[in-house]
């Protein structure tokens, strides 16, 4: 185990150097001078944009760049945005909100998904299985900016129900509506895959004989049937925690929500390479621990996958 | 294991609600007569010369009071400046400063002041992006060579007589010197500044009618009144707090539902319905902005020097429905154009010789193109670029089909993905066939757009003049206006070059967009400037 587990965070290294080069390299083939734009359409005074470059590094060739950017990055600094803030800064001002949503949206995905799911597959047929199929067909097609907007203009502005926009160091109530928005798409497929999982289960071998032995119904459901259907889950949440963290531009923005969605996409529209490769950097690590959990949790979910 | 899953659950839920609980009320009520205003996060430091973009401009001229203060209809009007004397062909001025004027430190706004704040601006050691504005200043060129300078050398052009009065000497005769010193990036700044320039754009100190409580980044910044502040309008209410939002769309929602008092445009999803939205108030009349589109002066078939270029030009122009633009594509957010600079700056006319070329005329429109083929035979295919992140690509395509409707030509839109990636193939002038143009003036005088834009100074990347127009009969109107120091005069030689660019159309003018905004229910006085910018300071609850 001890030695499964320094291998996986030993293969840690190249994926995060790789992923550092790759969106490196991306950001600088992105086509226009940053540096030109800052001045807008206004007159460029060639020497100042010379000095900008030079304080950024922009008027080296693209491997010296990353490699200085690398060397800072050993020692914990991550350069300046071009408005002179450190990138460190506002990545951790956006961060904590970030991991406040995709918590929020996580739990509510798990909890109702499982729930729903898990009626639906063991009550196959019944009246409510076709409502809750419905409903996650419904929200599996419809975009989140959709479900995102009636949901702010219903709840927030005419029934004043949720707040309308999040804010600046948002609380529980502020991200409520935000959080159900995004964790509603996920909440919909983990519906059907509990739901696939647990109607295949119930019929198989293992179940009838738990059941022949006399077993209560209850024991039944929560011993053998769901933990046998909950790997794939399992999997797909771990996968999605990364998601929601990195995926939630869209509903960052309905609700003004200055999370690290949104800090991406205005470093990318201005070129900022050091704060788009820290940001992407963070969610690599940030997945690459998640599926170590989930595979970690898989050996608690069946006893037969071992690590070697 | 039952236990052990439940056990993991119940943890993240936990976690969850702790992270969650712990963040403090978000919004925050505003208390008393603060206004809440909508504002993006300023892409540079509150630095008066580093500040070139809306974000924080705004906040910028409510910290800082300038020579001259411009007035909601565009009038200039005298702030901390007593007067400010032109010589007799306008290369020298001499400025007098009113007793009083102090900054929120303590200390007092004297000559050196602004003096050592715009030396600081234009010199280039100190990269600061409006330094290109002190051009006009003798010594400017002596301060642009970056590696041979410290940064504290001084514009040999500007003079310090007395602690109130400074001379400043300009390369050449600008009558319009005195308007442009209302620019932001003209602010003067406390000796605090130079000690250390980062710490001050965190937390300027200013002159202006209000001062600087804090600057929470991506979050707020937190305006209150300055009571020291020595101009004649005194503000109304007694701070504005700047909300940063990441998206107009959320920022509407918050007006509607009351949690935001002010915002100073209307997102593209609600241009239709703003105005008879009934829990808002809106503003909506012709501002400064002009938009127009660009066809090189030098293009093959268009030239602006040749009869065939003229009408071609003058064709293309009358075969483009503005009306139909403005009403149907912007719903009503923009007004037709009339002329090349804007209605609400001094000098504006709507009916001078050649506006009809700006006018929809079909069967007009087909006889010159006609008389243009008699000259030369033209089959070549014109393409509109344009920034495609922008929303322009509605008005193009429409554009391309009242041309492609009217002349039957081969027009056809050629979007580019990023604003940055337009602004460079136009900049190195890789862009074959027109453009899209546009320009939001920094004072309100219509040298501030003809000059920048048609004046032969300004072409050849040495200014905004893209299509690289020269024409000698303007530059000379515009010189002549430069240094002629009444203001009557000066506009009617702008007009004079305004009737030559209306005959020869360098750009073709398209609409005004207009200055639109919404307040609130329960605002108090909710108007716009000239600049498209609520008045904040007359705002109240």
């Amino acid at each position: 185990m001890g030695k499964y587990l320094l291998r996986r965070i030993l293969q840690m290294i190249p994926v995060v150097l790789g992923t550092t080069l790759l969106v490196y390299a991306l950001v600088f083939a992105l086509p226009g001078d940053p540096v030109k734009a800052m001045f807008g359409d206004k007159p460029v005074n060639e020497s100042v944009a010379a000095q900008i470059r030079a304080e950024y590094n922009l008027d080296k060739p693209f491997l010296v760049q990353y490699l200085l950017f690398l060397k800072n990055a050993f020692t914990l600094d991550f350069g300046n945005t071009f408005s002179g803030q450190p990138v460190i800064d506002e990545i951790s001002r956006a961060f904590p909100v970030t991991i406040k949503l995709a918590l929020m949206a996580f739990c509510f995905e798990a909890i109702f998904g499982c729930v729903f799911g898990v009626i639906s597959g063991l009550k196959k047929g019944k009246w409510y299985d076709s409502v809750i199929l419905i409903v996650s067909l419904l929200l599996i097609s419809v975009p989140t900016f959709v479900t995102g907007f009636l949901g702010q203009y219903f709840l927030g502005v005419k029934w004043s129900i949720l707040p309308v926009t999040a804010g600046s160091n948002p609380g529980f109530f502020d991200l409520l509506m935000p959080a159900m928005v995004l964790g509603s798409v996920s909440m919909a497929y983990i519906i059907r895959l509990a739901r696939s999982e647990v109607s295949s289960n119930v019929s198989l071998d293992y179940v009838r004989t738990a059941r022949a032995k006399g077993m209560s119904n209850r024991s039944v459901i929560f011993r053998h049937i769901l933990r046998n259907s909950m790997i794939p889950v399992v999997t797909y949440l771990g996968q999605d925690l990364g998601a929601l963290m990195g995926g939630a531009m869209i509903t960052e923005q309905i609700f003004n929500i200055h999370g690290i969605g949104f800090l991406t996409y205005q470093s990318i529209l201005k070129g900022e390479a050091n704060m788009v490769v820290s940001v992407v950097t963070l969610l690599t690590l940030v997945f690459v621990v998640c599926n170590l959990l989930v595979d970690m949790l898989y050996a608690a979910l069946d006893p037969r996958i071992r690590y070697a | 294991m039952k236990k052990k899953v439940m056990a993991i659950a119940a943890g993240v839920c936990t976690l969850g609600m702790l992270l969650s609980g712990c963040g403090g009320s978000g919004s925050t009520a505003s208390a008393g007569n603060v206004i809440t205003a909508f504002n993006s996060e300023p892409q540079n430091a509150l630095i008066p010369g580093d500040t070139n973009e809306t974000g924080g401009g705004k906040v910028g001229q409510l910290l800082f009071a300038n020579l001259v203060r411009y007035d909601s209809k565009g009038e200039t009007k005298m702030e901390v400046a007593d007067s400010i004397e032109p010589n007799k062909d306008a290369t020298q001025y001499t400025i007098k400063l009113k007793d009083g004027w102090k900054f929120t430190d303590g200390t007092p706004v004297t000559a050196e002041s602004f003096t050592k704040s715009w030396s600081y601006t234009a010199n280039a050691k100190n990269a600061q992006k409006c330094s290109s504005f002190f051009s006009s200043i003798k010594g400017y060129d002596k301060l642009q060579d970056a590696d041979s300078l410290k940064g504290d050398e001084q514009l040999e052009g500007l003079k310090v007589q007395d602690d109130k009065t400074f001379t400043v000497d300009l390369n050449s005769p600008n009558s319009v010197f005195p308007i442009m010193v209302g620019y932001l990036a003209f602010a003067p700044l406390p000796e605090s500044f130079y000690k250390d320039p980062k710490a001050f754009g965190e937390k300027p100190v200013g002159n202006g009618m209000y001062k600087l409580d804090k600057w929470d980044h991506n979050s707020q910044i937190v305006l209150t009144k300055n009571g020291d502040y020595k101009g004649e309008d005194k503000p109304k209410n007694d701070g504005v707090t700047f909300k940063i939002y990441t998206d107009t769309d959320a920022a509407y929602a918050d007006v509607q539902a009351g949690n935001l008092d002010v915002m100073d445009t209307v997102p593209a999803s609600a241009t239709k319905t703003f105005e008879s939205d009934s829990k808002v108030e809106a503003y909506n009349k012709a501002g400064s902005v002009i938009q127009t589109f660009t066809i090189p002066a030098g293009l093959k078939h268009w030239e602006t020097s040749t009869e065939e270029g003229q009408l071609r030009r003058q064709a293309l122009s009358m075969a483009i429905n503005r009306e139909n633009i403005v009403s149907k594509v912007l719903n009503g957010v923009g007004t037709p154009a009339t002329d090349f600079i804007a209605p609400v700056i001094p000098g504006y006319s709507d009916d001078l010789k050649g506006s009809d070329n700006l006018k929809y005329n079909e069967s007009k429109a087909k006889e010159l193109w006609a008389k243009a083929d008699a000259i030369s035979k033209y089959d070549g295919k014109l393409t509109f670029s344009f920034n495609a992140d922008g929303g322009a690509k509605p008005i193009y395509d429409a554009i391309v089909n009242s041309v492609k409707n009217t002349l039957g030509i081969d027009v056809a839109t050629n979007p580019m993905p990023t604003f940055q990636e337009f602004r460079d193939a136009v900049s190195q002038r890789k862009i074959e066939g027109a453009f899209r143009t546009g320009w939001q003036p920094d004072y309100p005088s219509p040298e501030n757009y003809l000059y920048q834009l048609y004046d032969s100074d300004a072409a050849d990347g040495h200014g905004s003049n893209d299509g690289d127009y020269k024409n000698a009969e303007v530059d000379e109107l515009l010189s002549k206006a430069a240094s002629s120091p009444s203001a009557d005069e000066q506009n009617k030689l702008y007009q004079q070059a305004e009737e030559i660019l209306l005959e020869q159309l360098p750009a073709i003018p398209l609409y005004y967009s207009n200055a639109n905004g919404v307040a609130a229910k329960g605002i108090k006085n909710f108007e716009m400037d000239w600049q498209n910018q609520p008045i904040y300071e007359n705002l109240s609850k």
